[in-house]
């Protein structure tokens, strides 16, 4: 921070903005560290070190600006480095990397080409926007996280930070914000979609001496972590919005509801909201408009439920965080009974944007009925995983195959499932789907918060939503019979089905329990548990057949239906499943194929994984066939 | 023992004794001494005026409270839908046969803790484990025996 100066008025605030920008040269170089959760698993941490040591050694820490950023988005090729303000993008740089790039780039300001993005030509990318991953991307939202130190309240306001807070205090009314934040069509990022505005507007309205705004970043999806990637790259932009919002509103208190294994999101959002009260923009009459604002942090302890309204509401007053039922709506009474409105990370992010540039602007993004963009957590069988941000309406097919780069290994596709556990899964047929919240609705799935996970040949379909039970069976809470009961119920069946003891009748016990439960259930868990098993049954009800009919598994993921065997006329005898295999059961001499004991097998798939891809001679049967199979390969032997 | 308690009782001023700060107080407690021993707890209990099967309510609702000790070293497999798609189950049962513990469990001795996640946000290394502060992405046995041997 330039220095610490109190903030008093909004000219005060005008001068600061100006010396901050001023005093920045728009071609100094920068190097901006991923430090996101992806590329931290890939060591970034050290690639840090090693620049600023070296950067010293070179003498060229006076002219460059080196930070620690939250995350670019492409965290396949991790660790990420971009050099601005040409915006090079280095990846899988390690730190013996970093030495080269200062020399190379920082000051002969030249390119490392083994370090740039090869594209399907072979031919290498320089440009970060220019790499296919980013190139059909509309990051608004999600841009800035490269350009901002998010330990840097300057990089923020450079940025135009904090603008929209001023403007909307000084120029605009409460309600002229609500009204501006309605017009925009902005819905909720966190799950159900509903109209930010409206809810805004329900919150204002009871007479109350109090009201909250929270900031929901409990981020329960098992396969996301947008929330985190924003909230650690740029936290600034989640408190200037609840800040509006609180404004808009009239609340005083905001809360953030983090969950605590985030911590560097924890200590991000913390060291954001000290340096703002040291400014004055956060606290009493902040700017001297008399609007009053402080912010809270609270974490959460985990529990999927929990990130339900009015149970995350309940865990912020020190209790167990269970849903209640919803006569009363937590806009009327939430948070210590006062009038409250919750917001996911993402939809707070979103209102500076729409304050400072307009509803219009932010309604010429989208489809009708969901404007703006959305980020998604591209993540399981697929190419290239990473977050990335799109546009509404852009079709499923663009952004796993375009931005995706398509399935990992080649191998086909199956499907794709979107809103985590109370989502479901989009089959093939399906992949030019207009992604925004009714298409997917309609689809049997849903928008949820932003997972997006893509699932290959390999994936058995009944399997998967087996997964999704175990996870709610585990974070239900137990309040409700039908949520409590029906889940257990239905996972029941589906471990039958996937243990090959299921029968035809199973498919409709499952729809019987799946309808009570979405029509009794107290909460959204229990309402929507039953999505990922009727989605997969209406678009892959061929594999629950295989399972119950054939006692097969499709996908060769279900143990009980599945063995293994090597395929003798393609074994070349390399060993290498045998050294492997945890149990021994794999025999066979070096150049002559190998055999494999299913007594012994535990099937842990190691074997198959480790088979050369271009040799594919492990593969999985039927256990049922298991007997026959090896009386033939006995019978070969005997030959 | 005075001195566990001292370090409580900081805890509990840096919240304010008031109920509404008791997750927060249970948090910094766990991190502080890696589960939540049952002297402290009733020492909370007494200090913010709340039944102890309030805070028992609490400890077994939230899943990242634990009310037997951990292990000096914690190992965490990521059992996220990405993870999952690529195989996190096998990778659990080979962490849980090389450790000799199941999920939730403490090694007798002490030493390791073996517990699931939920999304790491290092989906990209699917499927996935923190062996302490260390990524292991998709391990064999071997690789998480070597890491086991490696810790002390
Ligand atoms: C079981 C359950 C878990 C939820 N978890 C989250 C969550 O982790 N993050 C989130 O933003 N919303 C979550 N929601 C949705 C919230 O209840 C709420 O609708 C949302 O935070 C409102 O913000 P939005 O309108 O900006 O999306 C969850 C809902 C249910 C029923
Ligand atoms: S964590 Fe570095 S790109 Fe995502
Ligand atoms: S699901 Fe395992 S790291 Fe994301």
């Amino acid at each position: 921070m330039s220095e610490i100066e109190k903030l008093l008025n909004p000219s005060d605030f005008e001068a600061f903005q100006k010396k901050i920008v001023e005093g920045r040269d728009p071609n100094r170089t920068a190097v901006a560290v991923c430090s996101g959760p992806g590329c931290l698993a890939y060591a970034s941490g050290k690639v840090f070190d090693r620049f600023k040591v070296e950067l010293l050694e070179s003498g060229l820490a006076e002219e460059v600006t080196l930070a620690q950023t939250g995350c670019h988005g492409f965290c396949e090729r991790g660790p990420s480095v971009v050099i601005l303000p040409d915006e090079i993008c280095y990846l899988r740089v390690s730190p013996d990397d970093v030495k080269e790039i200062i020399e190379t780039t920082l000051r002969g300001g030249g390119i490392v080409e083994r370090l740039l993005y090869k594209g399907e030509d072979g031919l290498p990318v320089q440009k970060e926007s220019d790499i296919p991953f980013y190139k059909h991307q509309q990051k608004v939202v999600f841009g800035d996280n490269k350009r901002i130190d998010p330990r840097s309240i300057d990089d923020y306001i450079a940025r135009g930070g904090y603008t929209a807070l001023v403007k909307a205090i000084t120029t605009m009314s409460p309600e002229t914000v609500i009204a501006e934040v309605k017009e925009s069509g902005l819905r909720g990022r966190g799950g159900g979609g509903f109209p930010a505005g409206a809810k805004w507007e329900a919150t204002a309205k009871p007479p109350a001496d109090t009201r909250y705004v929270i900031v929901n970043a409990d981020e329960g999806d098992p396969g996301a972590y947008m929330d985190r990637g924003i909230l650690e790259g740029n936290p600034h932009s989640v408190i200037e919005g609840l800040m509006i919002g609180g404004y808009a509103i009239g609340a005083n208190e905001g809360y953030i509801y983090v969950r605590q294994e985030y911590p560097l999101a924890i200590d991000n959002v913390l060291y954001a909201l000290e340096v703002l009260r040291e400014i004055g923009l956060l606290g009493e009459n902040i700017l001297g408009t008399g609007f009053n604002f402080d912010i809270i942090v609270h974490k959460g302890a985990g529990a999927f439920v929990s990130g339900e309204s009015s149970a995350l509401m309940s865990a912020i007053e020190g209790r167990v965080g269970e849903p209640r039922p919803k006569y009363i709506r937590t806009s009327i009474s939430g948070l210590r009974g006062k009038p409250s409105c919750l917001n996911n990370v993402e939809t707070w992010a979103n209102v500076p944007l729409i304050i400072n540039k307009g509803a219009d602007w932010f309604k010429s993004i989208g489809t009708e009925g969901s404007k703006g963009t959305k980020i998604f957590s591209l993540v399981g069988n697929v190419k290239n995983t990473g977050l990335v941000e799109v546009p509404m309406g852009m079709t499923l097919r663009q952004i796993i195959f375009d931005i995706g780069g398509g399935i990992r290994d080649d191998k086909e596709f199956k499907a794709v499932q979107t809103g985590g556990p109370s989502g479901g899964v989009i089959p093939e047929d399906m992949l030019d789907l207009h992604v925004d919240y009714d298409e997917l609705y309609a689809a049997g799935s849903m928008m949820g918060s932003g997972g997006m996970i893509v699932m290959d040949k390999d994936t058995c379909m009944v399997n998967v939503a087996k997964y999704f039970l175990e996870f709610l069976s585990d974070e239900s809470c137990g309040k409700c019979v039908p949520c409590r009961d029906g889940i257990d119920q239905l996972l029941e069946v589906l471990q039958r089905l996937t243990s090959g003891n299921a029968l035809e009748e199973d498919l409709e016990l499952i729809e019987d329990i799946s309808l009570m439960m979405k029509e009794c259930a107290l909460c959204g868990l229990g309402q929507s548990a039953p999505n990922p098993v009727l989605s997969s049954i209406k678009y892959f009800k061929d594999e629950y057949i295989a399972h119950i009919a054939e006692k097969r598994c499709p996908g060769g993921v279900c143990k009980a239906l599945i063995a293994y065997t090597i395929d003798k006329e393609k074994c070349i005898g390399c060993g290498k499943c045998m050294k492997v295999c945890p149990v021994a059961a794999i025999t066979g001499e070096k150049k002559s194929p190998h055999k494999i004991n299913n007594a012994l097998c535990v099937k842990c798939d190691s074997c198959y994984q480790e088979c050369p891809a271009k040799v594919q001679a492990v593969t999985k049967i039927r256990q049922a066939d298991v007997i026959t199979a090896f009386a033939t390969s006995e019978e070969a032997a005997n030959e | 023992m005075l001195g566990k308690l001292a370090a409580v009782d900081k805890i509990i001023e840096a919240h304010g004794s008031e109920r509404e700060g008791l997750i927060q107080i249970l948090l910094d407690i766990q991190r502080e001494f890696r589960w939540l021993p049952k002297d402290i707890l009733e020492h909370v209990s007494k200090r913010l005026d709340v039944p102890i099967n309030y805070i028992y309510n609490l400890t077994t609702f939230y899943a990242h409270f634990s009310l037997v000790p951990k292990g000096r070293h914690s190992m965490h497999v990521c059992m996220g839908t990405a993870c999952h798609v690529r195989g996190a189950e096998r990778l659990l049962e080979r962490t849980s046969k090389v450790l000799g513990i199941k999920p939730g469990q403490t090694s007798r001795d002490e030493k390791f803790s073996l517990d699931t996640v939920n999304c790491l946000g290092a989906c990209a290394l699917g499927p996935v484990m923190i062996a302490d502060d260390e990524y292991l992405s998709n391990p064999t046995m071997e690789d998480i025996r070597r890491k086991a041997d490696s810790c002390e």
